[in-house]
């Protein structure tokens, strides 16, 4: 049905733009006046009002339509005797009611649902009837507008471009919205979690196994399990074993990194940099997917392997591989921004070291490097922002369960692995476990989005320093 | 000290410093190259899969069917004991356990591919014919070389005695490799031999395409309206401030903003390449926009100028000038942040791609997986056989994001005009 209006609506706006054209140019010749505009902007015109306005509302309707019928039709089948305890139940009963609208269920069909289908027959006719009557009325509403417009000689080509710059401001827009959308879905879902588990002992609790919080509905915990959830929520280990595996990053990401980002912007030649420069950056291009494959199934168990060569007991998901393999991944992040900084760092400085006797590496490590630490000390906080966001890695290399410790041949967890696996596979709504995972998602979000913002600040000020 | 030594421990320290350096680009060189040497490696054997050649005779006896039946007669039919018949007949077996492991060397479509024959050429009643059938995932592993045979048996997936008809067919030249279609062609399995990436491809080409089609007219016309016409404001400064800070934001948070306003507010359906490539779009959009930007301000004000001196309205100057000439740059952007949109994994596997689908999806709206999920379902799979599965769509994964990289340098070098 959508389709077919979306081609209606394009058939009619293709035919007013020729129509708007040509009739604007009869007008000015048999009338003898002059135009505002060229006459394709009349066209124009009419085609933006003909489709605008009647797609955004074919948007909107689609968008809402089939969440109002559903709470409908649960409502109906309710009022016709149907039972059903949560959520769940209920989107089943509503699945079935549509298959069987759709002619798909084989079960039985017992005679609360044989009316609810019937119901539903019903709501989605009226729906679609009154979708296309109200999106006829207001292609007609506003092309009858417009086209009084065009009589009357209006400015098209000004018009139509206060009507662009409106669609331009909308897109930017999006970005907006997209931020909001993320900080509503992740508060709404962690507001009820922080209702059910207080939020010190999420922040401070030592233990972390959401697995305990099998329950199906947060509004029916008693007082007991609610005792017994209490400290199943911890985040310390959380953010102890994603700092841990994170520090590891970093400990393989910032000296090669560094170096090479000094080498490329101080010594490298021209070719050298041309090649090298690309190669590294392949390294910020390949999957995440793909390192986590080399951690989990080459990195992990040659590490085991060499461990045991030394009477160590390695973990197979040790944090070690994680952390090695995200360094590795992190290099370039490090790298490029340390050479940009390094090279924007003015030539006046190393004049003025090396005319005072310094070798090469004395200025880079006096002067140049002081110089450019503001931007190096964000270039790193940016990589680690990257290191705690990161997923892949740590869910196929590092480990499952919350362990607290510090010793990286042991297997510890990260906030990421903990948002995939409590969210893999089918998940209860409404249930804390569920709910623990937009908490740790807003965790995650502020984090990085504090330790960006210092960046980038660190960053800025850096280059006003010398531009 | 005297000068001459201080001077020389100077200069040590200077060569030193630069080796550090150069040691630090060959490490990660070096890294590079192990990586894709151990994928490749591991992954090249997938591309062929090991084939038991088996003769084959159509009893009519055992098919209840006619000569000349029709394809829904034969779709129909029930070509199981013909294929038990005959592939019993591959070794001289003494008795049915030893005929259960000799069936087991099969894979489990064996029957298919025999029915698929007899479609081919349906007057093959009563006869005879040789047909190259798949073979199960250890003896596919085993000819390969991946499998030590050296191990005690209990250790082993395959049995002795299998080995000993493995060495028969061997010596028969019975067992050979060919090209591996169903790799291309089949969608997921349980068994690896007959597990594909068809699926996985086109649940990622549906994604990436709806994230193009997304995310790339409301980049360029955002990054149009910010570079061009936006005033100077609060509004707009915190526009910018977003977008940054969007592009930053780990990409699982767009899985948790999927799961949450897609999936569980409007409820698009579970799965589907659909919600995909609108996760993927929301993820990709200022990942766009910034060299999209940078395209924009590269262009020269007098281009501006030039076409405002002879008349041409604000829009008309950027839209017949300035973005045609900030395309290419625009483009290659674009491409990048959709390769990097390809190689996503995490917020896919929230919105529920790691659901096991057999079928190839026929519409946006199928259930599907992707080839970066794919890789990760598979490597979580104990099976040897998926060991090479993995590593062979990780290299389809890389040589796509490697030909999508080529194409937008050589869309900024060939078309990107310079501007001193």
């Amino acid at each position: 049905m959508n389709i077919v209006l979306i081609f209606l609506i394009t058939i009619f706006s293709i035919s007013l733009f020729f129509y708007g054209k040509s009739k604007t140019k009869t007008i000015s010749i048999k009338d003898n006046i002059k135009l505002n505009a060229l006459p394709k902007f009349y066209g124009y015109y009419l085609v933006l009002w003909c489709s605008i306005p009647a797609l955004v509302f074919l948007l909107v309707w689609s968008l809402f339509e089939p969440v109002i019928i559903k709470s409908i039709i649960i409502e109906t089948a309710a009022n016709q005797g149907a039972t059903f305890n949560d959520k769940n139940e209920a989107n089943l009963i509503y699945e079935k009611i549509k298959a069987i609208h759709l002619g798909t269920y084989f079960g039985d069909i017992d005679s609360i649902l044989k009316e609810s289908a019937l119901a539903y027959a019903k709501f989605i006719n009226l729906f679609t009837n009154s979708k296309v009557v109200l999106i006829f009325g207001i292609i007609i509403a506003s092309v009858v507008y417009s086209l009084k417009k065009i009589k009357n000689n209006n400015k098209a080509r000004d018009d139509v471009e206060v009507i662009l710059k409106g669609l331009l401001f909308v897109s930017s827009l999006i970005a907006i919205l997209t931020t909001l959308g993320i900080i509503f879905s992740l508060l709404f879902e962690s507001i009820k979690f922080f209702s059910v588990i207080n939020i010190f002992d999420y922040l401070f609790g030592t233990n972390w196994s959401p697995q305990r919080a099998f329950v199906r509905d947060a509004s029916s915990i008693t007082v007991a399990e609610l005792e017994e959830l209490k400290d199943a929520f911890g985040f310390i280990p959380l953010i102890a074993g994603t700092s841990f595996i994170a520090f590891i990053a970093m400990l393989v990401a910032v000296p090669i990194g560094l170096f090479s980002g000094i080498y490329m912007a101080e010594y490298a030649s021209i070719k050298v940099r041309r090649i090298s420069k690309p190669i590294i950056e392949i390294l910020a291009g390949i999957p995440t997917v793909v390192y986590g494959f080399f951690a989990a199934l080459t990195v992990g168990p040659f590490f085991r392997q060499v461990g045991e060569n030394f009477g160590l007991t390695v973990s197979s998901e040790s944090a070690l591989a994680a952390g090695l393999i995200m360094g590795i991944m992190i290099i370039p992040y490090v790298s490029s921004l340390s050479d940009d900084v390094i090279n924007s760092v003015p030539q006046s400085l190393r004049d003025g070291s090396y005319a005072v006797g310094a070798t090469k590496s004395e200025t880079i490590k006096q002067v140049v490097i002081p110089a450019a630490l503001p931007g190096i000390i964000g270039s790193v906080l940016l990589a680690v922002s990257r290191a705690i966001g990161e997923t892949m890695i740590v869910v196929m290399a590092a480990g499952l369960a919350a362990n607290l410790t510090i010793n990286p041949l042991e297997s510890t967890t990260t906030i990421t692995t903990q948002i995939v696996m409590i969210l893999v596979g089918d998940q209860e709504f409404d249930s804390p476990k569920t709910q623990s995972a937009f908490a740790l998602g807003l965790t995650l979000f502020i984090a990085t989005l504090v330790l960006n913002y210092i960046a980038q600040r660190a960053v800025k000020k850096y280059r006003e320093k010398y531009d | 000290m005297t000068k001459e030594e201080r001077l020389k421990k100077r200069h040590r320290a200077e060569k030193r410093f630069r080796f550090y350096g150069l040691a630090s680009i060959l490490v990660a060189l070096l890294f590079v190259v192990i990586l894709v040497q151990n994928i490749f490696s591991k992954g090249s054997s997938a591309f062929k899969k090991t084939v038991i050649t088996t003769e084959i005779f159509f009893d009519q006896d055992l098919l209840e069917i006619q000569n000349g039946a029709s394809q829904e007669e034969i779709m129909e039919t029930d070509f199981y004991d013909v294929m038990i018949e005959n592939l019993i007949k591959a070794y001289p077996a003494k008795d049915r356990a030893e005929e259960d492991e000799l069936l087991k060397l099969f894979s489990g479509d064996a029957e298919i591919e025999i029915k698929k024959a007899f479609l081919k050429d349906n007057n093959l009643l009563g006869k005879t014919i040789t047909l190259d059938l798949t073979a199960s995932d250890d003896i596919d592993q085993l000819h390969k070389g991946n499998y030590p045979r050296d191990l005690p048996e209990e250790r082993r997936r395959i049995s002795d005695f299998q080995l000993v008809i493995y060495d028969y067919f061997v010596e028969n030249k019975k067992i050979s490799k060919n090209f591996n279609n169903y790799f291309f062609n089949n969608g997921d399995s349980r068994d690896p031999e007959l597990a594909g990436i068809g699926g996985a491809l086109v649940g990622s080409f549906y994604s990436i395409l709806i994230c193009l089609l997304l995310a790339f007219p409301v980049a360029v016309l955002a990054s149009i309206y910010l570079e061009e016409f936006a005033p100077k404001n609060k509004i707009t400064d915190f526009i910018e401030i977003n977008i940054n800070n969007l592009a930053a934001v780990p990409s699982i948070v767009y899985g948790l903003l999927a799961l949450q306003i897609l999936l569980a507010t409007i409820q698009l359906p579970r799965s589907t390449p659909l919600v995909a490539g609108i996760t993927l779009a929301l993820m990709t959009l200022p990942r766009i926009i910034i060299p999209c930007r940078a395209s924009l301000k590269a262009v020269p004000p007098s281009i501006r100028e030039g076409a405002l001196a002879v008349g041409a309205s604000k829009f008309q100057s950027v839209f017949h000038h300035v973005v045609p000439l900030a395309l290419p740059g625009t483009l290659s952007g674009t491409i990048i942040g959709l390769a990097q949109a390809l190689g996503e994994t995490a917020p896919l596997i929230l919105i529920g791609m790691v659901a096991f689908v057999v079928d190839i999806p026929s519409s946006p709206v199928d259930p599907s997986s992707s080839l970066p999920v794919q890789v990760y379902l598979w490597s979580e799979s104990a099976e040897r056989g998926f060991v090479e599965k993995t590593s062979a769509t990780i290299m389809m994964l890389l040589s796509f994001l490697i030909v999508m990289n080529f194409i937008a340098v050589y869309l900024r070098q060939k078309f990107e005009k310079r501007w001193n």
